[in-house]
């Protein structure tokens, strides 16, 4: 049985996404994987504007439109319809992936299935025998991106810790994953393993480090995430 | 005066013949040329080898061509939607090959056939599955790995506007693959909403320069995908 949204700890799903739109600079060319990452466009702060990259070939693109006012031919990577912004622009493919691959975009956000401590990133297949594989862009958008942020439940949904010492699933890159967002803290990835940043409001360190299957170290600066502009 | 336009589909594509390779264009319905794909259908050649960017929607298009038992083989980066059952239940059953390939590599690799580029070195899938058999090399520190170039014999690309040189424009997200697939098929074949005589289209508006492109066929309105799969339509008829 699933959990029900009552069990869960410390941040919603769009408090996740509100505390990662903090981290996005303005003027930043940025690309949100399909999901909990969608939301983090709404939630930039005032004064920053910032540039949405979709890898089917749009620079620009702004929210979904009215209803009636869909056109297939204006879709973004999730195949939803969306609305473009003043200065949006269209290319092929291979322009889009050389913004990707070539370190032009800022930022991404993805989600994932486990993360390890070294920044390896496991988010495209589970490798069940049976499943049929489906990677997209998240391999190229992941070895290109200049800042490759994760946002994710941090275990799931029968309790198993998405962050790991090492990946047991196929990976989609080595080494890419710099920060992490879960519902219970803002967690560093990198050459010195996992880095507790920021705890959700009401999770101890004791509360993490349970939920967590792997080593973590705790900031000098351990901060709590501000749940102010939280509904 | 060279006139690239045919009047007729099914004239188009009668040089398609059993086993040929075809790049088909098209994230999702976007750029899909769904008359094509469904005169292809009609035509019956087998044993073909697709290659798109996923494997169609519902029971019409590419998921149609894979359901009527046409795809050998689909070279494609993500053969999975909410409705792309038909390409998932063949692949289960082991009747239809899949090659899978990163979205950017798969671009990248269209774009160096089409440019005679036999191969590249990218850090796409560098440490993971995609890597398996292939070569690896370092560059000022940094591992790369090896990825050849592909080609087809044929590509069918659904384009905007065409003018009968072959020069061709496109309308918003629908460009996609269309572009690199032009450049990378011995026989370029596509349709246009609108067809029109050489000079109407500003050459600083002109996408694919018409050297890249064999055939037009102009279907002025074109059919979207999302529309058919939304009726529940299959093609050519009813559910087999």
């Amino acid at each position: 049985m699933s959990n029900s949204s009552r069990d869960r700890m410390g941040l919603t799903r769009a408090q996740m996404a509100w505390r990662a739109a903090q981290d996005i600079d303005d003027g930043a060319y940025v690309n949100l994987g399909i999901g909990i990452p969608e939301q983090v466009a709404n939630y930039i702060p005032d004064g920053r504007t910032v540039i949405y990259h979709t890898e089917n070939g749009i620079m620009g693109f702004g929210v979904a439109p009215p209803p009636g006012e869909e056109d297939p031919e204006l879709i973004n990577a999730g195949k939803k319809p969306i609305t473009l912004e003043p200065g949006a622009s269209f290319f092929h493919q291979a322009d889009s992936f050389a913004m990707i691959r070539g370190g032009h975009l800022d930022m991404c956000f993805l989600g994932a299935l486990q993360v390890a401590q070294n920044g390896d990133l496991a988010n495209w297949s589970t490798g069940a025998a049976n499943a049929v594989p489906a990677v997209g862009g998240a391999m190229d958008l992941v070895a290109g991106v200049k800042r490759v942020h994760v946002l994710t439940e941090h275990t799931t949904r029968d309790g198993t810790s998405k962050l790991v010492d090492a990946c047991t699933y196929p990976l989609t890159a080595k080494t890419v994953v710099q920060r992490i967002y879960t519902n219970l803290a803002v967690v560093d990835a990198g050459a010195d393993g996992f880095v507790v940043q920021e705890l959700a409001p009401g999770v101890t360190r004791e509360m993490v480090i349970v939920m967590t299957d792997a080593a973590l170290q705790f900031s000098d600066n351990l901060g709590e995430i501000s749940a102010t502009k939280f509904r | 005066m060279i006139d690239k336009s045919i009047p007729n589909i099914a004239d188009a594509l009668s040089c398609i013949s059993d086993g040929a390779s075809v790049m088909i264009s098209g994230f999702g319905e976007a750029g899909s040329p769904i008359e094509l794909i469904h005169a292809l259908i009609d035509q019956g050649t087998k044993d073909l080898v697709a290659i798109n960017n996923n494997a169609g929607n519902g029971h019409v298009g590419l998921a149609a061509l894979i359901e009527a038992g046409q795809v050998r083989k689909l070279i494609c980066s993500y053969p999975r939607s909410s409705n792309s059952t038909v390409f998932t239940e063949l692949y289960q059953a082991g009747k239809i090959e899949l090659e899978l390939v990163p979205q950017g590599t798969l671009a990248a690799r269209i774009q160096a056939g089409g440019a005679g580029v036999p191969a590249f070195y990218t850090p796409t899938g560098v440490g993971t599955l995609v890597a398996d058999g292939k070569e690896t090399r370092e560059f000022e520190g940094k591992e790369y790995l090896l990825e050849k170039s592909l080609t087809a014999d044929f590509a069918l690309v659904r384009c905007d506007r065409a003018d009968r040189m072959g020069n061709l424009t496109y309308n918003k997200s629908a460009r996609n693959f269309g572009p690199l697939m032009c450049t990378a098929a011995d026989t370029t074949i596509v349709q246009a909403r609108v067809l029109e005589e050489p000079g109407a289209i500003d050459p600083e508006h002109v996408i694919t320069p018409g050297i890249f492109v064999d055939t037009v066929v102009e279907v002025s309105n074109p059919k979207h995908e999302g529309d058919l799969v939304a009726a529940g339509e299959y093609y050519p008829g009813a559910a087999q």
